[in-house]
Formats: structure tokens, sequence, C-alpha cells
């Protein structure tokens, strides 16, 4: 079937002129169809812009044009701005929000022939690990319908799991791609923090924030990273620095390859999840890799430290939601005060009021110091302790999440126990490095990812291990029952 | 009010000559339709960020190296949290606790000629906020974002002033010096120079400053001046009335000549500020503030120094003339066209009769009727004696309003000065038999009426007559003795 080929092949087809991009996008289209409203994994399907787009695709590639991704079908998360399409970000606040623009990712898929086939469900503004929190209901996980899919990228890693799309993007700001692709069996990967333009995807956090891909496998995710990939002017934080070729590097050795086991992620680890992570240690020592350990001290801290952070810019960043020039307003406000208030009070859900309360908090006066500079200072040591891990090992290696998917429900009326989840993700988030999640295996028929994480733009070397890995197991290419 | 000691600070604000903003790409022209100046960076729409505009910067830099002051090769860009319609992102971007410019200095001259040094705390670059349009639609205000984003320089002095007048000194000064730096144009009316004054009482002798209160927004020497006379006498009054005065902000109502009260210290914003995720600070070598200090113009300052110098000027007229860089060209093209050695008739026809037309046509010295060559070729005609200085009001009358040249204009009206002794002497015969009672008197004792003659004979020669040389003929004939 066409959604169990790679992307390679399916360029190879479209560009033999053997498939056509209008039916790849059909077909896709119609699982959409079929399985997206029980996952919920979509918010906004657009199904006719698709057509037309393969189309276009289909007259590109009749000219001899080629491309890794030319007519080949995407899904984009919610947060990337869509000119003429609804950029809801999973928020009341932004249901009507029609977007004027394309965000940078989106703007590079498209000069790739790549064809949008809609927007994906995420938890409201990124904020979430379950996708409970979005306006539009929570997401189904497609392994087993009454566990979460994780968050906040949860209809981008569910649609990619239920094969809606060869490509889903996502970002990732505590562990919103790793953390979902782990729970749903699927490839995901954040790159460096400055690799990916953040021009056009709606801020959360503004310096952890970092856009990326999910996919089937590593080699699928290669031509999409190379597409979203490079330097943009109009993100002053994106770094202007080459983009090697992320598939030929998928070929390289795996040799001598050192890698680090961090010793702070094993301890506590529940014991079958640990096993796995050690079985997949096993496969690349036979690949010819070293392992050793490695400890962060000041690891454990980055929970805390990360919300402080997140919160603190997100409360600002959301302030531009005030019901005057776009988005929810209030009906009939009084005054300048009750627009404010209803507009905000009524257009966000509960988390994303948390979040704006403790990030407005910690940035007061008075509180400053104690909480906003501290977590700096913490992230400051963070950033030390990976830069000295990796003066000795090339990755670091460990569990993306601490147990499989959870019960739809059973954390969402305690903060704290969820925000745990990401206690392994936040980690690269805080000190900007590129992380990916790949499947390891299973507990209780739900997926278990396998974390890597690189120093500073090393994608390449990352997606190299992480396509040995796979080419050694085929964990990636299990499907959920009933998405045959 | 003589045991009060007057304590001042001001905080200018220099909006930037760039073509765009300092964030986005849109024009910063004064006076367009409403709106029509602002992009989605402006509008602060979802997933949109700054750019900093290093024209910006530039011009911050030219301003740090012209005071005198440390400009820092790393400066951060901080965010300044509130909710306003005329703020879109619901927070300013402005540099907080590593301002660009700190620790400069500015001489001004008080009345009685001493010069006194205030202190320039710090400058820094920030954006500068939409307007809100409150007559404009019936039952609603209407927002303006044309000046949202506007590059701002906010020049922030020590509280060194003690007196309504150093502080219009101190303003008039950087006025001048933003102009010579071509940084800002110093429209006071459009606000593109504009300045909230702090201002406090104190005991004479007493070291602690009194509690201050912030009036804002003051657009014009005048209300600056006025402003703080009327706050210094309310917070003395109050104070020996046995009040105290508020920290507060006041604003100036410029039609009854008042402050009052705006908003308390405790109503008082707590801004929440930390550095703005989205820029990365400003960093750059000490080669970049090197070409930019190569590229400064001679200052204001030592242009005055130079003319008092090279023209024997006073130290008055010489800052009068250098009190902006057109004005200073001007004076400088006149003496290169006459000579050197007759700069101060220059200078007093400069500062006087130019001066006096360009204000009652309201006209720049860059639009002047008279161009200094020009003027230069009249002045000659002073130099040798072809008119006097009386005539040649009249003739620079005629060169303003008709447009021809002082000699044209001399010829025409036969304005030329009898120099002719003959001629003159005939004249005087004339007047002497036409006044006999006068000429008895005269000589009789009388000396006042010396003036009485002159007048005559002038009145008869339609002022043309050679002052110097009729002084000398008419004394020698009043002594009743013939000339040599």
């Amino acid at each position: 079937m066409l959604h169990n080929l790679s992307i390679g092949e399916l360029a190879a087809r479209l560009n033999s002129r053997e498939l056509s991009s209008v039916e790849l996008t059909r077909h896709f289209l119609s699982r959409i169809d079929r399985f997206g409203p029980a996952l919920n994994a979509l918010i906004t399907v657009t199904a006719r812009q698709a057509l037309s787009d393969a189309a276009a695709a289909d007259v590109r590639l009749g000219r001899g044009e080629s491309g890794p991704l030319l007519g080949i079908p995407l899904i984009h998360k919610d947060i990337f701005c869509t000119e003429g399409v609804r950029t809801s970000c999973g928020s009341r606040m932004l249901d009507n929000f029609i977007a004027p623009y394309d965000a940078t990712v989106v703007a590079r898929f498209k000069a790739a022939g790549a064809v949008m086939l809609g927007k994906a469900n995420m938890d409201e503004f990124a904020m979430g690990s379950s996708n409970e929190n979005s306006y539009y209901g929570p997401v189904k996980n497609p392994w087993n319908s009454n566990k979460v899919p994780g968050g906040s990228s949860g209809g981008s890693a569910a649609a990619a799991a239920a094969r809606l799309a060869p490509l889903t993007t996502g970002t990732d700001t505590g562990g919103s791609i790793r953390q979902p692709a782990a729970l749903t069996g699927v490839t995901g990967v954040k790159p460096t923090y400055g690799r990916v333009s953040r021009y056009g995807m709606i801020a959360f956090a503004s310096s952890l924030d970092q856009a990326g891909v999910f996919a089937r496998s590593v080699a699928d995710a290669a031509p999409a990273l190379q597409a979203m990939a490079g330097f943009d002017s109009r993100d002053s934080t994106s770094v202007d620095a080459p983009v090697p070729d992320y598939t030929a590097a998928l070929a390289r050795p795996l040799h001598g390859l050192k890698i680090g086991l961090l010793r702070e992620f094993f301890e506590g680890l529940e014991p079958r999840n640990a096993a796995l992570i050690h079985d997949a240690l096993a496969v690349y020592k036979e690949l010819g890799a070293e392992t050793r350990e490695v400890s962060l001290p000041h690891l454990p801290s980055s929970v805390p430290a990360y919300y402080v952070v997140a919160p603190a810019e997100c409360s600002s960043n959301l302030s531009r939601f005030d019901g005057v020039r776009f988005g929810y307003r209030c009906e009939n406000p009084v005054d300048l005060l009750d627009l404010y208030k209803r507009s905000r009070g009524e257009g966000f859900g509960p988390e994303v009021k948390r979040r704006i309360m403790t990030g407005t908090y910690v940035l007061s006066a008075g509180y400053f110091d104690a909480y906003y500079l501290k977590a700096q200072k913490v992230r400051r040591l963070i950033v030390d302790e990976f830069r000295a891990a990796f003066t000795q090992v090339d990755l670091l290696v460990g569990p993306t999440t601490p147990t499989p998917a959870f019960d739809l429900g059973a954390k969402i009326d305690d903060p704290v126990t969820m925000y745990l989840n990401d206690i392994y993700t936040i980690g690269a988030n805080l000190a900007g490095l590129p992380a990916l999640s790949l499947p390891c295996g299973f507990i209780d028929g739900l997926p278990v990812g396998l974390q890597l994480i690189g120093p500073h733009f090393s994608e390449d070397r990352l997606m190299c291990a992480g396509h040995r890995f796979q080419l050694a197991t085929d964990w990636h290419t299990r499907l959920p029952a009933g998405y045959a | 009010m003589a045991q009060w000691e007057v304590v001042i600070g001001l905080e200018i604000h220099a909006q930037l000559a760039t073509k765009s903003k300092i964030f986005s790409g849109s024009a910063t022209a004064y006076g367009a339709p409403p709106n029509s100046q602002a992009d989605l960076v402006d509008l602060a729409y979802p997933g949109v960020l700054p750019v900093l505009n290093a024209e910006a910067v530039r011009m911050a830099v030219k301003f740090g190296l012209a005071v005198g002051a440390k400009v820092a090769e790393r400066s951060v860009f901080a965010r300044k949290n509130y909710f306003y319609p005329d703020l879109p992102k619901g927070y300013q971007i402005s540099q907080y606790e590593l301002p660009i410019v700190a620790n400069g200095k500015l001489e001004i001259v008080l009345d009685d000629g001493a010069v006194k040094t205030i202190g320039i705390t710090r400058a820094h670059l920030e954006e500068d906020a939409g307007k809100s349009l409150h007559e404009v639609l019936p039952n609603a205000s209407g927002i303006d974002l044309n000046r949202a984003g506007t590059p701002l320089l906010e020049i922030v002095s020590e509280p060194d002033m003690r007196s309504a007048k150093e502080a219009v000194a101190y303003m008039k000064k950087i006025h001048t010096l933003v102009r010579y730096l071509e940084i800002c144009d110093g429209n006071m009316q459009e606000g593109s120079f504009r300045c909230d004054a702090n201002v406090s009482v104190r005991p004479k002798g007493r070291e602690k400053f009194g509690t201050r209160a912030e009036i804002k927004n003051l657009n014009s020497f005048r209300f600056v001046e006025k402003a703080i006379q009327y706050e210094v006498a309310r917070q003395i009054e109050l104070i020996e009335g046995g009040g105290s005065v508020l920290q507060e902000t006041r604003l100036y109502d410029s039609d009854k000549h008042e402050t009052r009260s705006m908003r308390s210290k405790e109503e008082a914003n707590d801004y929440r500020y930390f550095p703005d995720p989205d820029l990365l600070p400003v960093e750059f070598d000490r080669s970049f503030i090197e070409r930019v200090r190569a590229s400064l113009p001679e200052l204001p300052d030592e242009k005055a120094a130079r003319f008092a110098k090279d023209f024997a000027l006073s130290p008055y007229d010489a800052g009068v003339l250098s009190a902006s860089r057109e004005l200073g060209a001007y004076f400088e093209a006149v003496v290169a066209a006459l000579s050197a050695e007759h700069a101060k008739l220059a200078a007093n026809w400069v500062m006087g009769d130019l001066s006096s037309a360009l204000n009652r046509d309201a006209l720049d010295i860059g639009a002047s009727h008279v161009s200094p060559r020009e003027l230069a070729s009249l002045l000659a005609r002073i130099v040798d004696a072809t008119i006097s200085g009386k005539i040649a009001k009249e003739v620079f009358e005629a060169m303003w309003s008709e447009r021809k040249s002082a000699d044209d204009i001399i010829e025409s009206r036969g304005l030329k000065q009898i120099t002719d002794s003959g001629a003159m002497m005939s004249v005087i015969d004339a007047v002497l038999a036409a006044n006999p009672k006068q000429l008895a008197d005269y000589r009789s004792g009388k000396d006042k009426l010396f003036g009485f003659f002159v007048g005559q004979v002038q009145k008869a020669t339609g002022g043309k007559a050679n002052p110097a040389q009729l002084n000398e003929l008419l004394r020698v004939k009043l002594a009743g003795k013939e000339p040599v």
C-alpha cells in the first residue's frame, strides 16, 4: 500500500510518472476521511487546495522536474501560519484566525513541491504533554484509543503513526515532538535551536521553540529536515550556517561512534522501559559503537528551570492576543478592561492561563531574581554540562519518556505529574541541542521511544545514528492494528 | 523660594531618522493615512518576529560617541510588558539593564556665561507605540499603528539641572546635537523630539533628593520651561503648606499652563522587564565603533570654538552661528565669499537681518531668498563704502523680495552713496542756509544740534551721504572753517 512506502520510494514512483501526486494525495485524503475523525488528529482538512497543489506538482513532474518532496503530501501542525487557511494553534482564541501569510517552514515545503493535506490538532498554544488541552478536543493514540498520543504535537504524531501522511510537522519546546513520537511509535526530529526558522510559527517560548518533523523513519525525515533547515533573515535567532546533505549523511559508517549513557536518565526509570533502552544500546554496540556512562548533575533541575523560563516567555508572547486586532473578541465589551479580561478569559483554556499566571508571577518585581534569573543560571549550568559531556562522547542516549502512553484523563488534573513527562526531553531544549526519538520496542502493546541527543548542529550525525539503528531493527515499521 | 533648590533630570525621546522602522520594514514617514505604514510585524500578528534595523544602531552609536559616552560592545533588548491598545504586542521592545550608550556628558552655557556639565546617564534604543484616536469614530476609539515601531533613542540625563532655564538649555543642546549628527529631524510639532521631566525640590544645602514628579510628553522648549516652573511652584507651595510631594506621573496642560496627576506610584505598572528572546544581543567590535567615530561631523562645540578663534567672534555669536549645521555652513560661505577680516560684519547680518527675514517668512536657512554669495556681495558694498549700513538694510529687503542682486538694486534705485565732497558740500550749504536759527544756536554752544544737521543732510540725500565723510565736512563747516 502507498502509505507503507518510504518517501524515497514514493518520490521514485512520482518521478517515473508511475504514480501521480493527485493519486497519492487522494490516497492519503481518503485515509484522513476514514481515520481522522476518530483520532481527532486534524483540526482542518484542506482537501480541495491539496488536490489543486497536487495537480500543480504533477505539472512540474511532467515537465521533468524532480525533487525529494515534489508531490509528497504532508500535514502541518496548526501552529504554523498558512496563508488563507485557519491557523488556530489549538485555541478558541484563534478559532477564527485565517493567517494572512505563510510561515517560513510552510513556504519552504511549498517551494519544494510538498502538498499540504491539512492542519494537525495540538495542545493549545503548544502547552501540554497529552494533547488534552486542545480547544478541539483530545487526540487519541492510534495504538490504543484510551491512551493519549502525547503532546503538544499530538495530532501530528498520531497522524504520522496512523499513516495519514508520509510527513507531519511539529514543534518542540520541551519535548513536544519527541515525547509524542515516542508515545505513538514514530520517528521525531527536533533540530538545533536556530536550525529552522521560527518565522510564522506561533510563539510559545521563543528561546526554546524549534520546528521539526515526524516521519515513519529517519530516512524519511532527512529530506523533510533538508527542506526546512537554513537561515532566514526574518528570524534573528536562526543561524546562518551551511546545511549539510542529511540524506547523504545517512550512509556514513557508525563504527567508533562514542555513545554516552546519561546516568540521570536511568534513575527511577521503570525496569521494562530501561531494559528496552539497554537492548537498543546492545544494537549500537553490535554496530561498532562504544558506550560509556556520562553524568549531568544539574539535569534533574531542568524541569523546574523550564517551568520558570517557558511560562515567563509565554506570558509575554501571548499578550498580543487581546481581542483588539485579530482572534477571539468577547461580545459587547463595556470598556477596554472588560474587553481584555473577557476576550482573554474566554479565549484561553485553563493550562494556557495557568502558564500565563506562572510566567507573570516569576517576572514580577521582587520575584524576578529568585525565579527567572535563578532559572537562567540553572540553564547556563545545564548548557555547560552538556558541552563538557560532548567533549567525551559523540551522542547521548536515553529514554524519551519515563513511561509509555498513559490513559486519557489520568494526569489532566495534576499539572506537576503531567510536567514530569518531559523530564528527559527538556534538557535538550534548555541547551538548544538537536535530538530525536526512535521507536525501540513495546510495553503492553504501547510503543517506547529511544532518545538520541547530539551537540549543536549535529543533525547529520544524529540522523545517521538513527538510520543505522532502523536498518538493524524493525520497530519503526510496525503499524497499529486497524491502520494497515 | 530662596531656601529651595530645584533638581531636574530629563528623559529625551529623539525619533531616529531611519527610513524604515526599528524592527520591521515599514516606512516611518510622518502624516500617512492611518495604518498605511503598519505591516504584520507592526500589527503583532501571530508568528511574526522582529529584525533589528542596523541603521538605528549606527545612529545610537553616533550619539554615544558625540557625548563622550561609553558605547557598549554588547547591549541587550528587553521587553517592557503592559497592555494598551496602541501597543500591539502587549510589550514594548526597549533596553533595560544593558543600554547601548552609558556615561556621557554635555556642556551647557548658563546666563552668566558660566559653563556647566550635565551628565548623561544612558541612552537606549526602543520602539515607539502607536496612537489611539478618540475623536474620529462615533462610539469607538481608533488605533493608528503608523508610529508603532518607529525607532527612538531615549536619552536619560543625570538630575544635574537646577532650574527650568538649565533644563531648556540642555534640551536645546541635545536638539542641536541630534540634528548635527543627522540622526533626528528634531521636528517637535510632529513629536520627533520630546521629553519627560523629573522634577523635585529640596531645602538648599540638603543632599538627599526630594520626592520627584515626572511630567510626561513635553514637546516644545517653552512647554518644558513653563511646566517645570509650574511644577516647582506647586511642590514648594505644597511642602510649605505642610503637605508632601507624591511620587507620581503628571501631565502638562499647555492651555492652562499647569500640571495634573496622571497616575501615582501605587498605580504604576510592574513592567516585568526581561531580555527579549526573539533578538540576539547587539554586539560589535571596536573597529565598527571607530568607523562610526570617523564618520562624525564637526560637532557644535567644536564648530563654535573654531568660529570664535578663526573669526574673532564672541562666544555668544559663535554659539548662535553654530546652532545648526546649515546656519554654520551659510555663515562660513558668506565669510568665504567676503573675507575673514569682515567675519564680524557677516555674523551680524546672518544673525540680524537674515534671521529676521527667515523668521518672518518661516523659512529654513536652506530656503533663504538670499544666497550666501549674494549676501556677501551686499556686504562688500558696505565694506567698499558704496552704500551705508542703513541703506544696505533697504537693499537687503529688496534683494529678499525681488530676488535681484545687490548691485542691480543699488544701481536701479540710485542708492550709491554720495562720497563726492563737492556734491555733499553743496547739500550742506543748502541745509545751513535753510536753518539759520539752528546754526546760530549751534555756534553759540548748543553742540547737540550737530545731529539735527546730520539728519537734515541725510534727509535731503535720501540717506546716501557717506556718514563718516558727512560728519567730517559738517564739523568743519559748522566751525566756520572751509575744508582744506
